[in-house]
């Protein structure tokens, strides 16, 4: 590395065109891809994680244990493959699915598989959080156990599950740019391609200054949006 | 009509299994204000969720208007829950839905149109006293407001049984008044069968008509409140009419002779007993504690005294304080060698 060459007035002209043409679309790529993954995570993660709270021996709809068993093998196994092994492993999955295992698109199917897990033990968590004695509550006015998690569980966790989610939604975006390494798009790919492979440091900062803003915006809009949905928090 | 036969409940816990129920045996009236009482640990809050089998009893079944709660189907069981409806110490509101919606869950847990569930919420409130807070939030009210709103939400279905778990116990004592008030209010009004789970007597006092002592989960004791109070048979039931607390975190002098006057019922304690035994036995006793409650014109209580002189000093005391009617005296024994009483 020489770092006296990497920011010469030249270097900076160069990295300045580039964050003109190739930024908005990188940017573009790492915000759509995080977005969509989160969005099929939370579709899988969300009724997986609601049914590893009520599916509990303790719970309100009692599952048989070995399928619980079983969830959370499954959950824990996803959860400790790293996202890059992930990423390579299941590559005939997004081949079945997307077509290819190259691009922005595909990069989609590997960030769900990764995200859902973790998403379901968010879920969990903050359905955890519920008091219980209002689920007790619900079910002495004769809610039936999916009428407790859709007229109680759910809505009472809401503050919780958005703040969950938003860190979620951080972290899947420390996905995509890993996934700039085997053919995904986005700012992860600028940085690493653009930047890093071929020298040019001044864009790989650029690149790295950019997902720190997007990563701010995005966890001060979710601290904004849980404590604005907290009734609890509102005393006028 | 509610009736409980021969209820046991077990929990089975890592340490072998708890009896928290024993072979209960209850009527309950349509119309009752049925007070159950008993200390923390007596197996109250167990026996009232045994009613709407939140809590399924291992032995004995619960009759409620002659059907049998244990033997429902999950469907039949969920429509009973309907009309038998529950409020809680902790109010138990959600917290992230309005007043209005939190009456109104209830109605819409059943499917009912949301325009007339929240007609029906709205009434509700108003006959709680919180028409204004329809919109607010729990989190926006103090306890007993948010106890209305619970009690609200528990008869929006037009219940005919309200169970009442430590429902005033979060609450100050002038809070507990108005929230009595209410229910009784309830009671007479709408004619709702109401059972009430507490630790305090003063609760039963105020409301209830029958009473259930509970001990170590079984009823030692029941009937009439007038009647149970007038005349407590169990210990248990004596050591809830008279809180310990008099003389209970004192520490006497060893030794001394002490001797415990207990009021059944005596109109006589009006008379100033303690003096006129000074007069008329020249023994200048001292009162290291006392107890004492009003039921009517009749006290119920204990008064702790301490004897000087010799044993025959204390052999008249006793002697001369049992000659009035309706008062029992007992020597303190252990007092002397323990320090502790019991």
């Amino acid at each position: 590395m020489n770092f006296a060459n990497a920011f010469t007035p030249e270097r900076l002209q160069e990295a300045w065109e580039c964050l003109l043409n190739e930024f908005p679309f990188a940017v573009w790529e790492t915000v759509y891809s995080t977005l969509l993954a989160t969005l099929f995570a939370v579709i899988i993660g969300l009724p997986l994680g609601v049914l590893l709270v009520t599916g509990e021996k303790k719970g309100i709809r009692p599952l048989p244990a070995p399928l619980m068993g079983f969830l959370n093998v499954l959950i824990n196994l996803l959860r400790s493959i790293p996202f890059i092994i992930l990423m390579v492993m299941i590559i005939p999955l997004t081949r079945v699915i997307v077509g290819t295992s190259l691009g922005t698109v595909a990069s989609i199917v590997p960030l769900t598989v990764a995200a859902f897990p973790f998403i379901a033990r968010l879920v969990e968590s903050s359905l955890r959080e519920v008091n219980p004695n209002i689920i007790e509550t619900a079910q002495s006015m004769g809610a039936s156990p999916l009428q407790i998690v859709m007229h109680v569980m759910l809505p009472e966790s809401v503050p919780s599950l958005v703040t969950n989610i938003t860190l979620a939604i951080t972290t899947i975006m420390g996905y995509t740019a890993m996934s700039g390494a085997v053919g995904g798009g986005g700012l992860g790919k600028l940085a690493l391609a653009y930047g890093y492979q071929r020298y040019r440091y001044a864009v790989l900062y650029l690149a790295v200054i950019v997902l720190v803003l997007i990563t701010q915006i995005i966890q001060s809009f979710g601290t904004w949006l849980a404590a604005l949905l907290d009734k609890r928090l509102k005393n006028k | 009509m509610i009736e409980l036969k021969n209820l046991s409940k077990q929990f089975e816990t890592l340490d072998g299994s708890v009896e928290a129920l024993r072979h209960i045996n209850l009527t309950i009236q349509d119309g009752d204000v049925y007070g159950i009482i008993g200390m923390s640990g007596a197996g109250k809050s167990t026996l009232v969720r045994c009613i709407n089998m939140l809590e399924r009893p291992t032995e004995g079944s619960v009759l409620v208007n002659g059907r049998d709660m244990g033997s429902m189907s999950q469907k039949e069981l969920r429509a009973m829950r309907r009309k038998i409806t529950m409020i809680f110490q902790g109010f138990n509101l959600l917290m992230q839905r309005t007043c209005l919606n939190n009456v109104m869950l209830p109605l819409r847990l059943g499917d009912a149109d949301k325009k007339q569930a929240e007609e029906k919420a709205k009434e509700l409130l108003e006959l709680v006293g919180l028409p204004d807070k329809a919109n607010s939030y729990p989190a926006q009210l103090s306890g007993g407001q948010q106890q209305r709103v619970a009690i609200a939400r528990a008869l929006v279905t037009e219940p005919d049984v309200l169970l009442c778990d430590e429902a005033t116990s979060a609450l100050d004592p002038k809070t507990t008044h108005s929230i009595l008030e209410l229910i009784r209010d309830i009671n007479k009004k709408l004619g709702i069968t109401v059972i009430v789970i507490t630790h305090q007597m003063s609760v039963v006092q105020e409301v209830c008509n029958r009473v259930a002592i509970l001990e170590n989960g079984e009823v030692v004791e029941e009937g009439g409140v007038a009647e149970v109070f007038s005349n407590p048979r169990a210990n248990a039931t004596r050591n809830l009419i008279y809180p310990e607390s008099a003389d209970g975190g004192s520490v006497f002098p060893e030794g001394g002779q002490r001797v415990r006057v207990i009021f059944n019922g005596a109109v006589a304690s009006r008379e100033p007993l303690i003096a006129k035994m000074a007069v008329d036995c020249g023994i200048m006793a001292s009162i290291l504690g006392a107890s004492t409650r009003s039921v009517g014109d009749r006290a119920y209580g204990y008064m702790l005294l301490d004897i000087p002189g010799t044993p025959e000093n204390l052999a008249k005391a006793v002697s001369y304080l049992s000659e009035t009617p309706d008062i029992a005296v007992q020597v303190e024994a252990e007092y002397a060698a323990k320090g502790v009483r019991e």
